[in-house]
């Protein structure tokens, strides 16, 4: 038997978790550093294995034993290795890996620094055992685990109100998600007898032809079904509608943030769309509504990041916008570019994020935009990283040469407009947009923080500094894979050698094939994205450096618009006024009225006041329960013998 | 041949060892109590260890019962004692073996006053748990399944808090209801078919007419028991009132008891009538699940807001028995196997703070999770398990009750599911106001972390959520054949889910 490759780069990263969550006090902080980091960089070497063998041997199962057998309802735990679960696992570990190694630095001056290595490495494998389940149960269950480790690890500081807030909003808003989801699995069950893969994949189409009817009309069945799944993609991935829950998990510590955002939570949905593509492709109804949701989280979320001032919420909402980009690609079926985009996006988010740390951590915690300025004579590199990843997120490049996400987002974009629909060409012309919107939040974002004086004379007096190599080393892969990861694989995510590379991990119908269309799309309408990216920067320069008194103009000149956008289109409120304070009156109200009055006021408070005057003239009630229950049961016989008698 | 009678060893022993307490022991008052806590300690353990030596030795490849027992009791009326498991009743059995040496550990913590008698009325209760689970006569079944009560109002009306008197009434006016009504039925059923063997009354030999009406009046008796809503607000005050130990058993396995008897009485004997209730169950259930969880999220009382969620779960229960399908029934079997273990644990974890604080007001605690990380740990696995997070024990009996349900009709699992999201809602914010917040209230910081009794207590409990969560086959397996058996009575219903 060889060495279980699989099964080791699943569990180390559990292992390492269950040696620092366990054995952090005993073996103390260095200890569960070398165990957590370990776990996930050996995870991380073995995943890089798994695919080079996934891609040539197609798609395998192991089963580890059975988890759920009742009746006809079975799922096991296993491990499923194909091309997209290998490619997500080597995202997924090494950019963990990077993340674990920066925290070491970065969280050097924290209480409970093996809790927070643990947690880490156990929301990574949460997000190994969704990525590579065999069957719709054992995603869920990294599904919501991954949503329990973003609930503890944005809560990690559990003194602060607003950390808590955030993390039981992230858990309460993901859940409403995973409702959806656990109700697609239920229908999944119900009408294929089965939530293995496998099978699901093998009778889409013989399903495809099956409806049900609802008030009177007819709905295919399948579409009812993916929408229901979508629905928790949305949840997880921070789409429109459940997006509130991400810019607030930014109260966690910045590494936090980065494993969120690139690579094991919001990634979920994206691979959850990927995953069933056997089964959304039989669903025009579904992927339809896929890709106009993403179009509008596209646009939506970036046009909001144009207005935050907190530098981690910019990169949030870019995080939402660009998983926009993910969805509508999916949407399309696109979903080699979808992937593709995940990969990149993962390495220059991680790198933003982990750079936006190191300003944070430089100024002593301050992330307020406003109070920066000039960094770059302070930290020149981690100015120069920042760069690397704007430039890469805002998808530069030239005649097919540019850092990595002008590959991905590029192919995005043509395959959106190469499908033919009207949904296609709307998601290419707000894709276009956000590509403008990206570039310029990218600049005002670099020039606000990096160049222009000091605003704040202090923070950037006192204790500013550069970050130590033990911080800014794990920078370096990150930032590597943004310049060159897009242009390397991009051979293996679009043209000839795709269906090779994918061997059987997801499918395409011939008449949805969106990919080989984007390589016809006219070179004008490919190249308006990258021009619009470059305009945005250049205006940003101009809004930013060249006329810094520009930026309050346009936010007077547009103030209700401006006023809406920076409140964030006002959802916050809107869904606390509509569900989540009627719920909590709601239960106030039915305990009070419901239980008290109603139920008990004509219940057991109503006879008690009966028989307590009954019992008054009987015996005392301090000594009454025994007798009456004696009394009880003697009426009872007392019935039954009648019964008898009557019958009798 | 004849062969050790093991079911009524396991009955009694805890009744000797209570007469044991009673009887023996001497030396002043402290001494004796010692006597008394260490004699339950080890009798609730020797039961466990039985408990565990019948599972081993049960054969899980037979549907019907098992080391059965049958005695001549009251000739005249044809009435036996007769005793014996099946898959089903035992898992009942070994919860019951399980929680009470846990409810000693808890009581030996928290009890300071008339030690003895609170331990005797611990022993007589797993005495009568074990009976109810074990008896196959249909009036042995109801003289235990009464019995329990009178240990249990005993133990909340003795050692109860202030409000104790009318909790006490409370309970008490409820199970009047059940417990007459239930008689009834029981001496009926007698009459019309001669013998009070359950297991000839089993597979729907009644006429139409009377069966409804006998289903009925069970239906009294295991809805308040459950509790059901609108039966439950009985439930709320118990609790409050009990001492720990007490809420343990109660919400452990006093309340699986009424699941119980839905399973082998409604279920089993009166199929056919249990079919023409089912759309009145689904409803109460999935009020139950929503209003309960809706009212637990308005509490400001530790555990009053586990009493409210130990409504929402039953209605799980409920929900999957009435699906008349497998996943329905292992779901509403789960539900109840992992809430004895969840919700127990939920209330030794509330006393774990009243014994140090002596209060249960949510808003008196905050910050915990810097002074009592052990806890904090411990609080959370619960917390996971109650909301039904995958790898628990709580998630695979919901999501198999929804399954089911799911089969019966999609909107069904849709408003089951509302209890997924409000769940979370309810429990994740008692957790915040217990454990997070700075540590800022003196009294709260001065409290220590879990001591060496109190890990014994959550150890074993911890385990068997996570293995139920990670490997629920290993207690499926056990009863699947009685499983099967239950629902053949309904063939149409339950083949339809079958699929294979």
């Amino acid at each position: 038997m060889s060495f279980p490759l699989d099964i080791a780069a699943v569990f180390l990263p559990l292992a390492g978790a269950a040696f620092a969550g366990f054995g952090g006090r005993r073996f103390g902080d260095l200890a569960s550093n070398v165990a957590t980091c370990a776990g996930v960089l050996l995870s991380a070497v073995f995943s890089v294995l798994l695919l080079a063998s996934a891609v040539h041997a197609g798609p395998s199962e192991r089963v580890l034993f059975a988890w759920i057998q009742s009746g006809g309802f079975s799922a096991n735990w296993g491990i499923r290795i194909d091309t997209l679960s290998a490619v997500m696992l080597a995202v997924v570990t090494s950019v963990s890996s990077m993340v674990h190694l920066y925290s070491i630095a970065y969280m050097e001056r924290e209480a409970g620094k093996s809790r927070f290595m643990a947690y880490l490495s156990l929301f990574t494998f949460f997000m190994l055992a969704l990525v590579t389940a065999p069957n719709l149960l054992q995603m869920f269950f990294g599904w919501e685990g991954v949503g329990l480790m973003s609930y503890l690890l944005i809560g990690f500081w559990y003194k602060k109100d607003s950390a808590n807030d955030a993390s039981m909003k992230a858990f309460l808003v993901n859940r409403v998600g995973d409702f959806g989801f656990l109700l697609g699995i239920f229908g999944f069950f119900a009408l294929f007898g089965s939530v293995d893969f496998d099978v699901l994949f093998e009778k889409a189409q013989e399903m495809s032809a099956v409806s049900f009817s609802f008030l009177g009309q007819s709905f295919p069945a399948l579409t009812v079904l993916c929408l229901l799944l979508f629905v928790g993609a949305v949840g997880k991935s921070a789409q429109l509608g459940l997006h509130t829950w991400l810019p607030d998990a930014m109260e966690g510590p910045t590494p936090v943030s980065a494993l969120i955002h690139a690579a094991t939570m919001v990634t979920a949905g994206v691979f959850m769309l990927a995953r069933m593509s056997y089964v959304f492709e039989y669903a025009p109804g579904a992927l339809a509504v896929v890709a106009v949701v993403g179009a509008l989280t596209c646009i939506f979320a970036a046009s909001i990041g144009l207005t935050q001032f907190d530098i981690k919420r910019v990169i949030a909402y870019s995080t939402m916008s660009q998983l926009g980009y993910m969805i509508f690609a999916a949407g399309v079926s696109a979903y080699s570019a979808s992937i593709f985009h995940l990969m990149t996006h993962a390495f220059f988010k991680a790198l933003l994020f982990l750079c936006a740390g190191v300003v944070i951590h430089a100024l002593s915690g301050e992330q307020d935009m406003r109070k920066m300025g000039a960094l770059r004579h302070v930290t020149p590199k981690t100015y120069v990283l920042m760069w690397i990843g704007s430039l890469a997120l805002a998808g530069i490049g030239i005649y097919g040469v540019g850092f990595s996400g002008y590959y991905s987002k590029d192919l995005i974009l043509e395959a959106a407009l190469g499908r033919g629909t009207g949904v296609g060409v709307f998601a290419y012309s707000l894709g276009v947009a956000a590509a403008f919107m990206t570039a310029f939040y990218s600049g005002r974002l670099l020039f606000l923080t990096f160049h222009g004086e000091p605003r704040e004379q202090h923070l950037a007096a006192e204790h500013a500094h550069e970050a130590s190599w033990a911080m800014l080393g794990p920078l370096v892969p990150l930032a590597l894979g943004a310049l060159f990861a897009g242009g390397l694989a991009s051979g293996l995510f679009s043209g000839e050698g795709t269906e090779t590379f994918w061997n059987g991990a997801i499918f395409v119908l011939p008449e949805h094939n969106s990919m080989a269309a984007a390589e016809h799309v006219s070179s004008v309408y490919s190249a308006l994205p990258v021009v619009c990216a470059v305009v945005g920067f250049v205006l940003s320069w101009v809004f930013y450096v060249a006329f810094p008194e520009m930026p309050a103009i346009a936010a007077t000149a547009f103030g209700a618009i401006y006023r809406f956008v920076y409140q964030k289109f006002y959802f916050d409120e809107l869904y606390n006024a509509a569900f989540v304070r009627p719920t909590r009156l709601l239960g106030g109200w039915l305990w009070k009225k419901g239980d008290d009055e109603l139920i008990d006021g004509f219940g057991p408070d109503g006879l008690a006041r009966l028989s307590v005057r009954l019992a008054k003239r009987v015996s005392s009630l301090e000594t009454g329960y025994l007798y009456h229950y004696a009394f009880a049961m003697v009426l009872g016989l007392a019935g039954a013998v009648s019964w008898f008698w009557f019958k009798g | 041949m004849v062969s050790l009678p093991i079911l009524s060893v396991l009955t009694f022993l805890p009744l000797i060892g209570a007469a044991v307490i009673l009887l023996a022991g001497n030396g002043d008052e402290e001494a004796r109590a010692r006597f008394a806590q260490r004699t339950a300690l080890g009798v609730s353990g020797g039961t466990l260890v039985l408990a565990l030596a019948l599972l081993a030795a049960f054969d899980p490849s037979v549907p019907g019962f098992q080391f059965m027992e049958r005695f001549v009791w009251i000739p005249a009326y044809n009435i036996s004692y007769i005793k014996g498991v099946d898959g089903i009743s035992l898992w009942f059995v070994v919860i019951s073996a399980v929680l009470t040496p846990v409810a000693v550990l808890a009581a030996i913590g928290s009890v300071k006053k008339r030690v003895r008698e609170f331990m005797i009325a611990l022993l007589v209760l797993e005495t009568m748990m074990i009976g109810t689970f074990t008896a196959l006569d249909l009036v042995l079944f109801y003289v235990f399944f009464e019995g329990v009560l009178i240990p249990m109002f005993l133990i909340i009306g003795v050692w109860g808090g202030e409000k104790r008197t009318y909790a006490a009434y409370k309970f008490f006016l409820y199970t009047l209801l059940g417990s007459v009504l239930m008689l009834v039925a029981v001496f009926a059923m007698a009459l019309y078919a001669g013998t009070t063997d359950m297991t000839v009354l089993m597979g729907g030999k009644f006429p139409k007419e009377m069966a409804l009406w006998l289903w009925i009046a069970f239906f009294a008796s295991f809805a308040v028991k459950t509790p059901m809503w609108p039966f439950h607000t009985w439930l709320p005050y118990a609790h409050v009132e009990a001492p720990t130990a007490g809420s343990v058993i109660l919400a452990g396995v006093l309340l699986k008891m009424g699941g119980y008897g839905f399973i082998r009485i409604s279920l089993q004997m009166l199929p056919d009538a249990s079919l023409v209730f089912a759309p009145l169950v689904i409803g109460f259930s999935l009020i139950a699940i929503v209003y309960a969880s809706l009212v637990a999220l308005a509490q400001t009382d530790m555990k009053k807001l586990v009493a409210y969620s130990s409504v929402a779960h039953m209605g799980y229960v409920t929900l999957g028995l009435f699906s008349f399908n497998r996943q329905g029934f292992d779901g509403a079997m789960m539900v109840m196997l992992s809430h004895a273990f969840v919700a127990g644990a939920l209330f030794l974890c509330v006393g774990v703070v009243y014994d140090r604080l002596h209060t249960r007001e949510i808003d008196r605690f905050g910050g915990l999770a810097s002074g009592m990380p052990k806890y904090a740990a411990a609080f959370m696995v619960f917390t996971l398990a109650a909301i039904g997070l995958p790898g628990t024990s709580g998630f695979v009996g919901e999501f198999l009750s929804m399954q089911g349900a799911f089969l019966v009709s999609g909107w069904i699992a849709f408003a089951a599911a509302l209890g997924i999201v409000l769940g979370a809602a309810y429990m994740l914010w008692l957790y915040r106001r217990l454990f997070f917040g700075p540590l800022d209230k003196a009294d709260v910081r001065a409290m220590p972390d879990l001591n060496g009794r109190e890990i014994a207590m959550f150890a074993p409990l911890l385990v068997l959520v996570l293995w139920m969560g990670v490997y629920p086959s290993s207690f499926i397996n056990v009863y699947a054949p009685a499983a099967d058996n239950v629902l053949s009575f309904f063939g149409a219903q339950a083949h339809e889910a079958q699929h294979d």
